[in-house]
């Protein structure tokens, strides 16, 4: 039952407990009680909206900073990963395999912005060996959806 | 001048789903409740898969039969899903979709006067492929009564010395409905009792929505009387690929393979090594499409039973058939109404037989988003129709 819920909701958020009741075959309480037992567990995070910034007149930029760290007796790469997520500006930070050791993914105003937070803040972190920043030019794809894509039904006449 | 026509093919009534898509297309902001193919893409790595294979230049003709490696890979995949297994190589052809196996084989099966029963409402190529392979076309009526479902009653009623073969189209397009296991078990009694051929049509055997779906081959007796029809179209969202196969004994696959390979030559290249790659690693999609469909089917059910109209559960393929007698006009005024009044096409019953008259097909083979839009409008026109009638 959880793993059919997150999948629709995974996708839509919107949807309200009704419709995924009916959807899904399950009563309205049981999606009800199933949902608050998920938020509370910490399985769902949070509700948010995929929305392509480009497409508006704010400005923003996005980019992806490969860091390498120096880990940290009895903390591994924890303490230093949190002191980076702890920023407003950082969108996600991730351990990974490979060449670095984190990946933190960012959003500010401006390239002056986002520059100076790595120059200023980044990479003055002790731990913090190098950096290596990329500018996000365009965004084709992000969680699933192909931004801006819209889809067009094409089907034709057919006799079945 | 003499314009040379079979007068058998002249006879040929056209289909009547098309007549509604001609005026859909026509109509601006009208929406659709029509189409009977899958609104999905075909999954990517099957696609790459075909992709791949024009890289290579696979882009000669494969043997009559198919690609051997395909028909490995049927085998095994009807082993394993349906528990009936056929031999490769004898038989087992690739068809260019199930609709070409249906035709094949009622060609290679038939004799003048031959009678082929063809349970109705059912897909439209049944009766003119019949008559076109030179039998004649029985048709048993189905009956909402018994949720459109075959029974052995209504069977052994039809039923004659000349009774060659049975069309057994389940899942069924456009009613929805499914035989399970004991219905069928019902329908292989009289079939050997009266030594009657079966083709089932199984193009729809992957979205069934109550239980898994049970081949009427894999029942003793069976399989030595039986062609299997089955395709990539449905289970992969593949329509456009053309792809299909039949299997049975190889006394009648080794006669539709020659008139196979004097129409078709060989079903296309391309489409037969997507579709190894769709049948080895294709049923995490499979299963993905079938969760949607099943989402919008219980959709279209409550929101149904939301405006009192009638319409038994269907467990399989993607439509439901909803009964429109209440409103005391035939499918075809209903339709055309409906489309007029409210821009939302959606098939007479009547476009798949007679006895569909008082009802109307529905396909969920679009987003919820577009059914729900499409549900305020029926529901709005059902409302309409109810005050007129001053109730």
């Amino acid at each position: 039952m959880r793993e059919k819920i997150l999948n629709v909701i995974e996708k839509n958020s919107r949807i309200d407990i009704k419709e995924l009741a009916v959807i899904l075959g399950y009563s309205e309480i049981d999606v009800a009680n199933e949902l608050k037992a998920m938020e509370e567990e910490g399985i769902i995070c949070g509700y948010h909206t995929l929305i392509d910034w480009d497409k508006t007149s704010i400005e923003k930029v996005s980019a992806l900073i490969e860091v390498k760290v120096t880990p940290q007796r009895g903390q591994g790469f924890d303490n230093i990963a949190e002191r980076i997520y702890k920023y407003p500006e950082v969108n996600a930070v991730y351990l990974i395999s490979g060449g670095f050791d984190l990946l933190v993914s960012l959003e500010g105003k401006t390239l002056k912005e986002v520059s100076l937070f790595v120059s200023d803040k980044l990479s003055t972190l002790e731990t913090v060996i190098s950096t290596s920043t990329h500018f996000v030019l365009k965004k084709y794809k992000d969680h699933g959806t192909i931004i801006g894509a819209q889809k067009v039904d094409e089907r034709e006449k057919i006799t079945l | 001048m003499r314009i040379p026509l079979s007068e058998e093919v002249v006879k040929l009534k056209p289909s009547g789903i098309r007549k509604f898509f001609d005026i859909v297309h026509e109509m601006k902001d009208a929406i659709s409740l029509g189409v009977g193919e899958p609104d999905f893409d075909t999954p990517w790595h099957i696609r790459d898969e075909g992709i791949y294979s024009l890289e290579k230049g696979k882009t000669i003709y494969t043997s009559n039969s198919g690609l051997i490696q395909l028909r490995q890979e049927i085998s095994k995949y009807l082993e394993r899903k349906y528990n009936v297994s056929y031999d490769p190589n004898t038989e087992m052809l690739i068809t260019v979709g199930g609709s070409e196996g249906i035709d094949v084989g009622l060609r290679a099966m038939l004799n003048p006067g031959d009678e082929v029963l063809i349970p109705q409402p059912s897909y439209v190529s049944y009766e003119p492929c019949t008559v076109i392979a030179g039998g004649k076309p029985v048709i048993i009526e189905l009956k909402a009564e018994n949720e459109f479902r075959l029974t052995e009653q209504e069977l052994r009623d039809a039923i004659t010395d000349k009774t060659r073969v049975l069309i057994l189209p389940f899942p069924n397009n456009p009613t929805g409905a499914i035989m399970e296991e004991s219905d069928l078990v019902a329908i292989a009694k009289v079939c050997v009792e009266k030594d009657i051929f079966v083709m089932s049509d199984e193009i729809y055997a992957e979205l069934t929505y109550k239980g898994k779906h049970v081949s009427i081959a894999s029942l003793p007796g069976m399989k030595e009387r039986t062609i299997l029809i089955n395709g990539f179209s449905k289970a992969y969202a593949m329509t456009g690929w053309r792809l299909g196969y039949a299997c049975g004994p190889k006394e009648v696959i080794s006669q539709m393979t020659k008139v196979h390979q004097f129409c078709i030559m060989c079903a296309p290249t391309t489409s037969q090594y997507a579709a190894i790659e769709a049948i080895k690693n294709g049923d995490d999609d499979i299963a993905k499409m079938r969760d949607a469909y099943d989402q919008r089917r219980r959709f279209l059910l409550d929101a149904f039973k939301k405006m009192g109209l009638e319409c038994f559960e269907p467990y399989g393929a993607f439509y439901v058939f909803p009964c429109v007698k209440e409103f005391g006009m035939t499918s075809d005024e209903f339709a055309t109404r409906f489309l007029e009044e409210e821009k939302v096409a959606a098939v007479p019953g009547t476009a798949f037989g007679d006895c569909g008259e008082g009802f109307l097909r529905i396909s969920y083979a679009y987003s919820l988003d577009h059914l729900k839009i499409a549900m305020e409008r029926l529901a709005r026109f059902v409302e309409k129709l109810r005050k007129e009638q001053g109730r």
